[in-house]
């Protein structure tokens, strides 16, 4: 049989200099198969569907090693206007569309029909003029054929968000040769009545005989609609299964399952109980483009440690960026019973938080000044310090920048050197600098680790324990590794679709862990079990 | 949907919400009017030529806006190209209507390189095309000096009339008018009688050539179906009707007709009721099309809208003032028709699929290129077609001014579009043909009335002057503060939903 399958992507590898982000994995899809592709972020799905789309950035950064065949033949394509002529179609997490057009216009995008006019006899087929007639009906059966019953004439920027999705799948659709049609997060964004209707399109797609590639992190969508799946960790292939012979908890385990490095001699004995309330979080919001909070409650006690985890886009970054203002945020946080008043930028500071970004060469650094001035300038700003008589004072700022180097070990040529030509663990440790510079009471550390290297998220890591143990200082570290919270945090919250999930212990079991980050809290499921 | 809306307060008040910018310029105009002291008929007459004068150019903005590019200065250039191409045509001795059609062909490519060439920058800076375009209006303005003041007749020994007296450099003025150029006005004086004698041979051969070409391919000749002839057959048919009753372009056998056709001004109240009379046909066409017709539910709103705008038109032109105003003043007619053509010609082209791309691309560039659409190559097609309209538009002004002024001519052509276009209501990122024609309207009312309005209230002619100058930034400044603060609101609103 040699059409047995519409794609089948054989031992794949791709390298970005010496990290290897996919490492010899093979994806096979049958006609008509809906194929879940699962995996945390950074496991290499978007790294895999770029290469099958032939995006340029893979060609820029030197290819990639094995071979893709679409319907038994092996391909190369060169741009994704490549793969969609072969017949493989993308329904985009971020909407592809066009607002001030109609549905119609967006579902004949590039693809219009036209008649020819005298021009165009001349000037070639850029002068035809569109069909709008035949648009319309041909968009018209796109959007029956997925039972959408929505006016083909309106504009797309009146429609309700989850519309949106079914608008680019009936473009899709829309394309005669459609063969495999990959859908990335596409419930994300929808209501739960939305993502039950879009679960039916899809299987109404597949009954056509068209495949699909479904990527996402709920798990039960994946146990509804999905007939085979591939879990990826870390690049590698883990398993590849029929959603028949498995079930959530292992999906769940499969996906985490990894050793936790524990580096804390000390495991999580910290007495919760008795402490002080530090921080109290009542229904926060965070209006964070990609990063959403939707109404987030949690303490933190005095001298803990507190972890916020979750997959990326799902609202954890935009928590502590709501509490320091840098995005609109609604809702109360209380610091050792204060209230603290969210719209004013700074108050956070004031108050006695200190902050370092996920973004440091964004917000946490100055690139273009030297460490000792990015060490001090907030602290000089907020609480007037290193100053005397209103003068900057250079001599203190001096003294204070090398004991912070010398603390910190950051690898430097000296205080005057400019951040900006630091490595990403040495900027780090100048950001943590920074924000210890202001004596916290609590100190929010966000993806403190995220593009450095072992050594300096060892020694940052140990130093957040160590802040803890001796200075008393409460901490609330938010990270996409689960590992590293796991090792350092007294207790995890995982965030999905911006809203707490669970709130774990580190040593919870893997699949507790994996089912939270796929928004379903283990409670859920005790329940479910029940009846 | 959009034919079920019922006229509520509340549309009314996004109506004058949406409308602000451009009923502001028309109170500050009517305020500006009564201090001026002047008569409708001076006031009339003075903007019907302004009309005459900048639609084109300010035209020719409206395609980059729609490509993404934004309200540009890169028009500057094509109006350089028009300067150029003139002071050659004139210097071979070019002249009359048939001259300004020579200029018009040697500016073409002139601004079809240039253009490209503007086109290829703006791609390397896409989003800040306003200032880049400024700057390399400035920037070309060097060159442009450059070739005039040294280039021609220091490297190139010219000998004319438009040297300087030392024969190295052009004049600061070049006087077109004078002869034997005979170029002031030459398109504006083109009378009717000329232009039915063109436009039925040109159909004529039109016709005929397409006949010709579907004979040779061996296409089907069908009055139906997208490829049908019966648009140009029907459009021959009525021009020969109307060219045989002038007499065939002279013979005065349907004599008032005739005599009425030598004219190259059109009565302007005339002008209003005849285009009011067909506006209000067609609109009564439309209605009826929807409900008897189509028996489309609800109340057809823009049909009727458009037509309640005429009656209210034809009531004011009956108001004495007005009336008389209108009475007094002559529409030069191929300047108009050529206008109205453009506008026809642009309607048309945004529905082609280039026109369609382009508003893809304008709307959004990552969507597009998803698309499979050409971003870059768009983008550069949509700045060309910018530049060599900008020039034809040039031309038009400059022979209705008759003189051009050498290193000036071009200088305030971007910012006097950009101004009108912000004040019909056009932003940086949308603009329509209709912003482009009441923003001329408006903001030419305006700078007619200030100097004179600034001198009757300050009581000193200098000082009347000075108000133009203010008028015109003030213009830009008021109109992109009011569309951020447009966009504000519409912001709070999105979030409140």
């Amino acid at each position: 049989m040699q059409d047995k399958y519409v794609l089948e992507m054989d031992n794949i590898r791709k390298a970005y200099g010496d990290n290897v982000v996919v490492d010899g994995v093979s994806l096979k899809i049958k006609p008509g198969e809906i194929h879940a592709l699962l995996g945390e972020n950074g496991a290499g799905k978007s790294t895999l569907m770029n290469i099958l789309f032939g995006m340029t950035m893979i060609r820029d950064t030197g290819g990639f090693e094995g071979s893709v065949k679409i319907s038994g033949e092996e391909v190369k394509f060169h741009s994704p206007n490549d793969a969609l002529t072969a017949g493989i179609g993308m329904v985009h997490q971020e909407f592809m569309l066009i607002p001030a057009f109609s549905v119609s216009e967006n579902i004949k995008l590039g693809r219009e029909d036209t008649v020819p006019t005298v021009l165009s006899r001349v000037f070639g087929k850029n002068m035809d003029r569109l069909n709008h007639e035949k648009m319309e009906k041909d968009a018209r059966k796109s959007l029956d054929a997925i039972g959408m019953n929505i006016d083909e004439h309106v504009r797309v920027a009146g429609l309700p968000v989850g519309y949106m999705q079914f608008v680019e799948i009936a473009r899709e659709i829309d394309k005669l040769n459609i063969k495999l049609l990959v859908f990335d997060e596409p419930t994300a964004v929808l209501t739960e009545d939305e993502a039950t209707q879009l679960l039916g399109v899809m299987r109404s797609i597949s009954e056509k005989g068209i495949a699909i590639i479904f990527i996402t992190h709920r798990l039960s969508e994946v146990m509804d609609v999905a007939t085979d799946m591939t879990i990826l960790r870390d690049g590698q292939l883990v398993a590849t299964k029929s959603v028949r012979d498995t079930n959530m908890v292992d999906i769940a385990q499969l996906m985490v399952g990894r050793e936790v490095e524990n580096m804390r001699a000390t495991g999580g004995q910290f007495a919760l109980q008795d402490a002080e309330t530090a921080v109290k979080i009542t229904d926060l919001h965070v209006d964070m483009p990609g990063e959403n909070v939707n109404g987030v409650s949690f303490e933190v006690k005095k001298g803990e440690i507190f972890g916020i985890g979750g997959m990326a886009g799902q609202g954890k970054v935009g928590i502590p960026n709501g509490i320091n203002g840098l995005f609109p945020a609604e809702g109360s946080v209380e610091m050792f019973g204060k209230p603290l008043d969210l719209s004013r930028l700074g108050e956070a500071l004031d108050k006695g938080f200190a902050f370092v970004s996920e973004d440091r060469r964004g917000v946490g650094l100055l690139l273009d000044e030297s460490i000792g001035y990015n060490i001090m300038f907030r602290q000089m700003a907020i609480k007037n310090g290193f100053l005397r008589g209103g003068l900057f004072d250079g001599r203190r700022t001096q003294q204070h920048a090398k004991d912070m180097i010398k603390l910190l070990d950051i690898r430097c040529r000296g205080w005057q050197q400019k951040a900006g030509t630091l490595s990403g663990g040495n900027q780090q440790k100048v950001c943590l600098a920074s924000a210890l510079t202001l004596n916290p009471k609590v100190l929010v550390v966000s993806e403190p680790t995220r593009g450095i290297d072992i050594g300096a998220k060892e020694l940052i890591l140990n130093y957040l324990t160590k802040l803890r143990e001796e200075d008393g200082v409460t901490v609330i570290m938010v990270s996409s590794e689960l590992g590293e919270l796991r090792s350092i945090c007294d207790r995890i919250a995982i965030v999905s679709d911006g809203k707490i999930v669970d709130i774990l212990a580190p040593d919870a079991p893997d699949a507790d862990f994996g089912l939270a980050m796929s928004g379903v809290s283990k409670s859920e499921i005790n329940e479910k079990g029940a009846e | 949907m959009e034919n079920q809306k019922i006229i509520s307060p509340n549309m009314l008040k996004s109506f004058f919400f949406e409308n602000k910018v451009a009923l502001m310029f028309l109170i500050i105009s009517g305020v500006a009017f009564w201090a001026s002291g002047m008569t409708t008929v001076m006031f009339f007459n003075e903007l019907s030529v302004r009309i005459g004068r900048d639609t084109f150019l300010v035209l020719s903005l409206l395609i980059p806006v729609v490509a993404g590019l934004g309200l540009n200065f890169g028009i500057v250039i094509g109006a350089m190209s028009a300067q150029i191409a003139l002071f050659f045509v004139v210097l071979f001795g070019g002249s009359g209507a048939s001259g300004l059609f020579t200029v018009a062909l040697v500016a073409t490519p002139i601004a079809i390189l240039l253009g490209y060439l503007v086109g290829r920058l703006f791609n390397s800076m896409k989003g800040s095309e306003m200032i880049g375009g400024m700057i390399v209006a400035l920037f070309a303005a060097g060159f442009y000096q450059f070739f005039f003041l040294f280039f021609l007749g220091g490297i190139v020994p010219i000998e004319s009339r438009m040297m300087t007296s030392s024969g190295i450099g052009v004049l600061n003025v070049i006087d077109i008018g004078a002869s034997p150029s005979y170029m002031r006005q030459a398109l504006d004086n083109v009378t009717m009688l000329h232009i039915l004698t063109v436009a039925f041979w040109a159909m004529l051969v039109f016709v005929a050539i397409m006949l010709i070409v579907r004979l040779v391919k061996k296409q089907a000749i069908t009055m139906k179906g997208p490829l049908s002839i019966r648009r140009p057959i029907f459009a021959l048919i009525v021009l020969a009707i109307v060219y045989i009753a002038s007499g065939f372009g002279g013979m005065a056998f349907v004599n008032g007709f005739t005599l009425w056709l030598y004219q190259d001004r059109l009565n302007a109240l005339y002008a209003l009721w005849w285009g009011g009379l067909l506006a209000a046909l067609l609109m009564g066409y439309a209605i009826i099309k929807a409900k008897v017709v189509e028996k489309s539910p609800g109340v057809p709103i823009k049909p009727i809208a458009y037509l309640v705008i005429v009656i209210i038109a034809f009531l004011l032109s009956l108001w004495t003032p007005v009336y008389t105003g209108l009475e007094n003043v002559g529409l030069p007619v191929l300047t108009y028709l050529i206008i109205i053509g453009l506008c026809v010609a642009i309607k048309w082209f945004l529905n082609t699929r280039l026109g369609q791309n382009m508003r893809s691309v304008g709307q959004s560039r990552p969507v597009a290129t998803a698309a499979g659409i050409n971003v870059d190559r768009t983008r550069i097609i949509a700045m060309i077609m910018s530049t060599v309209l900008a020039a034809y538009g040039q031309i038009i002004m400059l022979q209705n001014f008759g003189v051009m002024n050498t290193y000036s001519a071009h200088e305030n052509v971007g910012l006097f579009a950009i101004a009108a276009f912000l004040v019909g209501g056009a932003s940086v990122a949308k603009a329509s043909i209709k912003n482009a024609i009441l923003g001329v309207i408006l903001f030419h009312s305006l700078f007619i009335l200030a100097p004179f309005a600034g001198a009757n209230l300050m009581d000193s002619t200098l000082i009347g002057e000075y108000f133009r100058e203010f008028v015109a930034y003030a213009v830009i400044a008021l109109a992109l503060v009011m569309h951020a603060w447009q966009r504000k609101k519409k912001r709070k609103a999105k979030e409140n939903e």
